[in-house]
């Protein structure tokens, strides 16, 4: 074998285990896509090849999605609890981040491990008794109830991403403010702030991505349909009895996944830094 | 932060916003409430109900002592939903990794198409659990199953007889794994691609001229730096692996015959659907240990970095 040979073979290899990998990954999103744009009588066809269309493509599962079932609902269910609870996040997130990176001695570092750990206490060990706590307050079967509960999980994240920023900033800058006449919260409101816009902007984004993947929470507490978020009235609300709509399913998944994906492949370099607590640049 | 330069004498007014010692605890003051609210009360909550004869019927504060948990742990059900979990964690987490260190030693390389690649690779972990199980579901279907219409159609499978892969224990048992290694392995692609490039080029160097081969350059240089981010990322994975109810949930509801229960899945069955909360509790309950021992892990992860 010539060198240019073995090196065409090698690359073919290379491109074959690429393709591999990325078809592993893909092929649920493409699987999707072809179900939600085939006919059904295309898609309950055993004899026919499943991986294209054998008759024309069809729009009518997504038209059915939009126009007769309460898809729509939910999607603005999904984009309402993000926004509140993006808001709360910030609220709370921001100054709480702030104030660890600037208290000094190995206090604010501690304290901060300490509210990113509960980053790892999973919705399975919480929502037998947040069930209980919710339906005391009378918020089951509400959407508001997810608004309380999800920034459990964005809070102690976005805070300890914000910490990290913070203390990338040097403390000269708030000082230089300070004599200059600013107060405390003065100087962090006019000068940290505006040099934050990223690291916000990360926040938003994660906030929002964090509370709409989450599932066990809206399972256990929501139970009524117009009051679901996307990912739980998919799953629950398109089967009736033991009939599935697949058409209709996998034109839903896929719609309210295509956003979350590409805010994630975005952000996604941030998201890594944050996880592992920035031992990575 | 004592030694700001100035003492001046300010108005009245401003006096509060300009000590930094109350503005630090203010500030963090509703985060930890939050948290303390929200996290640590209900787990406290979690505990009572787990000592209590506490159901949604009748909800009465009753304290038991352990019989939950004896009553419990004598279960046969419980027993197999405990096997089940680690089988899950254990079998996706390796899966996992060695999808993952295959996918980034592919994905480093430069390549055309490189980042459309990426961003298809990194699909599954991205887009929300309960949406991409969904697509599982329906790839699994009893019937109209793709993967059984491919082994058909190379002749690995007889028609007559098709794969259940939802309806056999055994085959649940693998679908369920597979779906859990799907979700998970981009996210250990990408941290082994983060941790191979933060490996210093010239270290490398030096260790070749040196006479480090492959193997010695893999595992005596480049293993030992990202280990910690490693180890980071499989703590992560491994929690929300072990800690997952949805894929379960949606895609065999724990069944053929509780074939594929996992902790969370059993304890949203007991507490929720039958609604004896103090045996859901107790089951959650069981998560703990685990999670405690994924902390302490982390924590020395972390404090290992700062120093």
């Amino acid at each position: 074998m010539t060198a240019l040979a073995r090196r065409i073979a090698a690359s073919g290899s290379f491109y074959a285990a690429v393709v591999v990998l990325v078809t592993f990954s893909a092929f649920p999103f493409y699987w999707m896509l072809i179900t939600s744009l085939k006919t059904d009588g295309d898609l309950y066809n055993l004899d026919s090849n499943p991986y294209w269309f054998n008759a024309a493509p069809t729009l009518a599962h997504i038209e059915y999605l939009f126009t007769d079932t309460l898809f729509v609902r939910w999607l603005i269910n999904t984009a309402l609890i993000g926004l509140c609870v993006v808001a709360i996040t910030l609220v709370v997130a921001v100054p709480a981040g702030y104030s660890l990176a600037r208290t000094p001695g190995r206090g604010g570092e501690t304290l901060g491990i300490g509210i990113f750990l509960t980053y790892l206490v999973p919705p399975t060990l919480l929502f037998l008794p947040l069930s209980r706590v919710i339906s005391g307050l009378g918020l089951q079967d509400s959407l508001w109830s997810l608004v309380l509960v999800y920034p459990t999980f964005t809070i102690p994240f976005c805070t300890w991403l914000l910490m990290g920023f913070f203390k990338s900033i040097p403390r000269e800058i708030e000082e230089a403010a300070i004599v200059d006449g600013c107060t405390v919260v003065g100087a962090f409101v006019k000068t940290v702030l505006p040099l934050s816009v990223p690291a916000i902007l990360t926040v938003v984004i994660f906030a929002f991505t964090l509370s709409m993947q989450e599932f066990v929470y809206a399972l256990t507490f929501i139970s009524t349909s117009d009051e679901k978020p996307v990912t739980l009235g998919v799953a629950t609300d398109l089967i009736r009895g033991d009939v599935f709509y697949w058409g209709e399913l996998m034109g839903a998944a896929l719609i309210a996944s295509v956003p979350v994906a590409i805010a994630y492949n975005l952000f996604l370099d941030r998201f890594i830094s944050g996880i592992t607590g920035g031992a990575v640049k | 932060m004592t030694a700001l330069a100035v003492d001046a004498p300010r108005p009245k007014s401003r006096f509060l916003l300009d000590r930094q010692e109350i503005i630090g605890p203010l500030f963090i003051a509703p985060a930890i409430l939050y948290v303390l609210v929200l996290v640590a009360m209900p787990f406290l909550l979690a505990i009572y109900y787990a000592v209590s004869a506490y159901t949604i019927f009748d909800p009465t504060y009753r304290f038991v002592g352990l019989k939950n948990f004896t009553d419990v742990i004598a279960s046969e059900v419980f027993r197999r939903t405990l096997i089940n979990t680690f089988v899950f964690t254990i079998g996706a987490q390796v899966i996992g990794l060695v999808l993952g260190k295959f996918g980034a030693m592919l994905l480093m390389q430069e390549f055309r198409g490189r980042g459309i690649a990426r961003a298809l690779v990194v699909l599954p972990w991205a887009v929300p659990v309960s949406l991409a199980t969904l697509a599982w579901q329906w790839m699994f279907d009893s019937l109209y199953s793709v993967i059984n219409w491919t082994m058909i159609a190379v002749g690995l499978m007889d028609p007559a007889e098709p794969w259940q892969w939802l309806g056999q224990q055994d085959l649940a048992m693998v679908a369920v794994t597979v779906v859990h290694a799907w979700r998970l392995f981009p996210f250990a692609v990408v941290i082994f691609i983060a941790g191979f490039t933060s490996v210093p080029k010239d270290v490398l160097d030096a260790a070749t001229i040196d006479g480090a081969g492959f193997w010695r350059r893999n595992y005596q240089i480049i293993l030992p730096i990202i280990m910690p981010i490693a180890v980071i990322a499989l703590i992560f994975g491994t929690v929300f692996t072990f800690t997952d109810l949805s894929v379960v949930y949606l895609l065999t509801r724990g069944g053929p015959m509780n074939g594929t229960q996992v902790l969370g899945s059993l304890a949203f069955q007991v507490g929720i659907l039958s609604g004896d909360v103090a045996h859901g509790a107790v089951i959650c309950l069981f998560l703990f240990p685990f999670l405690l021992v994924a902390v302490i892990f982390l924590l020395r992860m972390l404090r290992r970095r700062e120093i």
